[in-house]
């Protein structure tokens, strides 16, 4: 143990010096080295008593400090749903601008207002991204279950009034006012034959391919034809019409165009006659507030295919347009996306 | 200055050990005593009650394929994560979480609210190939898990486990537990539904979540974990009964 003496020494008055340094050594000696004891950088030390200093700041002015039932509060008066609350009423006093006027204009009066219309879509395409865009598809092109929202093809009407319905109470989504049909399934609970359901296919393809059936593409006999027509006229035409153009009370889609919810091939709608369809879209009334289901609903009814309502309506071509004949100051507020 | 010098401590390894067992107490205790006063920071909300059977099933899928690594589940105070999610989460919404799911990485977005936002139809078919819905999504496919059966016979267990660390789940629901869950994924159309919603409450959701009606899969449990979750606090009654605390 021969470092037991300068152990000794660092702890008295001598102190211990390194010879070619000149710097005091910390005594402790390990095979006759000895590690220099230089102080701290003065910088180092500098910043270390100034977080002393500021960390004292903070116990005193934020909540820090547990205590018996909760924690001391701070002088500050601090708290995140505080701070929640002056960021959002940020937001709702740059938006005031519009929404008084928002909130108690009709979806036609929004229409036909181009600053509140501007706004509104402004809105709508946010909240559409955020909540709708994961099964309609960021550009609202649909999928296979969730139709394309650009086309004119609606299944449960595309006034406003109808979004607005279907947007609040949504598809099939329990409560009183959501949108009800069920499709019976015609083949799996027994009320066709297979046969029968597969004249009933013929016929519906037909009705979008026209040339089925004839000479060129003579693979349906006619009399199949025949016979799914006249099972159609009896079971289909309560809900999608005589004429197969389909009704929007329930939410039956036409038959005769090249738009198909499911796929239009032989085999898919084969499955459809035989095990139904029936999907469903969340009520967004219980999720969304009152101003985002109008903004949503102008953003929906502008995509494309917005039907007119019996009143009389003018439609500015684009949301750009509406927001040029705006000004600039017009410029409508946007919460953020992400 | 001798108060300063550690010569004593570093030659004496009780007296070391002792002063080392004094500064582990401090620490421990600072850490450990609020834990024991946990309940006051609760909010007194209305509504969260006990996952059924079938949720905690699917709440044991969940942490079993680490869900939680790429999805949160709390959305924070802040502006823009109330905007997009909704209302921020509470400590009384996951006091029945044991463990809690809140996670720390969102790859995927927070689920905290996730329940309700999307059909049953479109869980099914994301969890199948998340792609054919999200393009840009990065989530692996969880197929397997329409084909795999949910385990039900050890629910009770579970349940009990719960009920060892404060979950109030009665002697009931324990005893019922396998058959609530398969009452749960079959659904009123098909079963009586009677004493799951006595037991659990009227929103309870039962339905044949994966479409599948032969088998009460893992889907069936997942989607109803998931249909469920941020569901459970009626926010607009909350606030009547007190502005502050929310």
């Amino acid at each position: 143990m021969s470092d037991k003496k300068s152990n000794k020494n660092s702890a008295g008055a001598h102190k211990d010096i390194d010879e070619v340094s000149g710097v005091e050594t910390t005594g402790h000696s390990w095979d006759g080295l000895k590690e220099l004891n230089n102080p701290l950088p003065r910088w180092w030390v500098w910043v270390f008593i100034i977080c002393i200093i500021w960390s004292i700041w903070y116990f005193v002015v934020y909540p820090s400090w547990p205590v018996p039932g909760g924690a001391t509060e701070g002088m500050g008066g601090y708290t995140q749903y505080k701070e929640l609350e002056e960021s959002q009423a940020e937001i709702r006093a740059r938006q005031d601008v519009y929404l008084e006027r928002f909130e108690n204009a009709s979806l036609n009066e929004i229409l036909n207002d181009p600053e509140l219309y501007a706004f509104a879509i402004a809105g709508g395409a946010a909240a559409f991204k955020d909540n709708c865009a994961t099964c309609h598809g960021t550009g609202a092109e649909g999928g296979k279950g969730y139709p394309n929202l650009n086309d004119d093809d609606w299944l449960w009407g595309g006034k406003l009034d109808e979004i607005h319905q279907t947007l609040t109470h949504g598809i099939r989504a329990g409560g009183l006012d959501t949108r009800v049909s069920q499709m019976p399934a015609f083949g799996k609970e027994g009320l066709l034959t297979r046969d029968e359901v597969n004249n009933v296919v013929d016929f519906v393809l037909s009705l979008s391919h026209p040339h089925q059936g004839d000479e060129t593409h003579g693979d349906v006999p006619q009399e199949y034809l025949a016979a799914g027509a006249e099972i159609f006229q009896q079971q289909c035409a309560s809900c999608h019409g005589p004429d197969a153009k389909g009704k929007h009370e329930f939410g039956a889609p036409n038959l005769t165009d090249a738009i198909w919810l499911y796929g239009g091939d032989r085999e898919t709608i084969f499955k459809t006659v035989y095990n139904a369809r029936g999907g469903m879209m969340p009520a967004w009334g219980e999720r969304l507030d009152e101003n985002t289901i109008k903004q949503l609903t102008v953003y929906l009814h502008q995509l494309g295919g917005g039907e007119k309502d019996d009143a009389p309506v003018l439609i500015p071509a684009t949301a750009e347009e509406a927001i040029e004949d705006n000004g600039q100051h017009a410029e409508p507020e946007q919460q953020p996306a992400e | 200055m001798s108060w300063m010098n550690h010569d004593k401590l570093e030659k004496n390894s009780l007296l070391l050990l002792g002063f080392i067992i004094v500064v582990v107490l401090i620490g421990g205790i600072i850490e450990i005593i609020p834990l024991f006063r946990q309940e006051t920071v609760i909010e007194p909300v209305q509504g969260v009650r006990p996952y059924t059977p079938l949720e905690l099933a699917g709440y044991n899928i969940y942490i079993r394929e680490g869900c939680y690594n790429c999805h949160s589940q709390q959305i924070r105070p802040l502006r823009d994560e109330v905007v997009r999610y909704g209302h921020y989460s509470l400590a009384a919404e996951s006091m029945y979480d044991h463990p809690f799911q809140w996670g720390s990485k969102r790859t995927g977005p927070d689920l905290a609210r996730v329940g309700g936002k999307y059909s049953d139809e479109w869980h099914v078919a994301h969890m199948i190939e998340p792609r054919d819905l999200v393009p840009e999504s990065i989530m692996p496919s969880y197929s397997f898990l329409m084909h795999k059966g949910a385990k039900l016979h050890d629910l009770p267990e579970h349940l009990k486990a719960l009920r060892a660390v404060g979950v109030p789940y009665t002697d009931d629901m324990i005893k019922m537990a396998a058959k609530d869950a398969a009452v749960q994924a079959t659904g009123e159309a098909r079963t009586d539904t009677g004493g799951l919603i006595e037991r659990y409450g009227d929103k309870v959701i039962a339905r044949d979540f994966d479409g599948q009606p032969g088998i009460v899969s893992e889907m069936d449990a997942l989607i109803a974990y998931l249909q469920v979750l941020g569901t459970m606090v009626d926010f607009e009654a909350a606030k009547d009964v007190d502005e502050g605390v929310l």
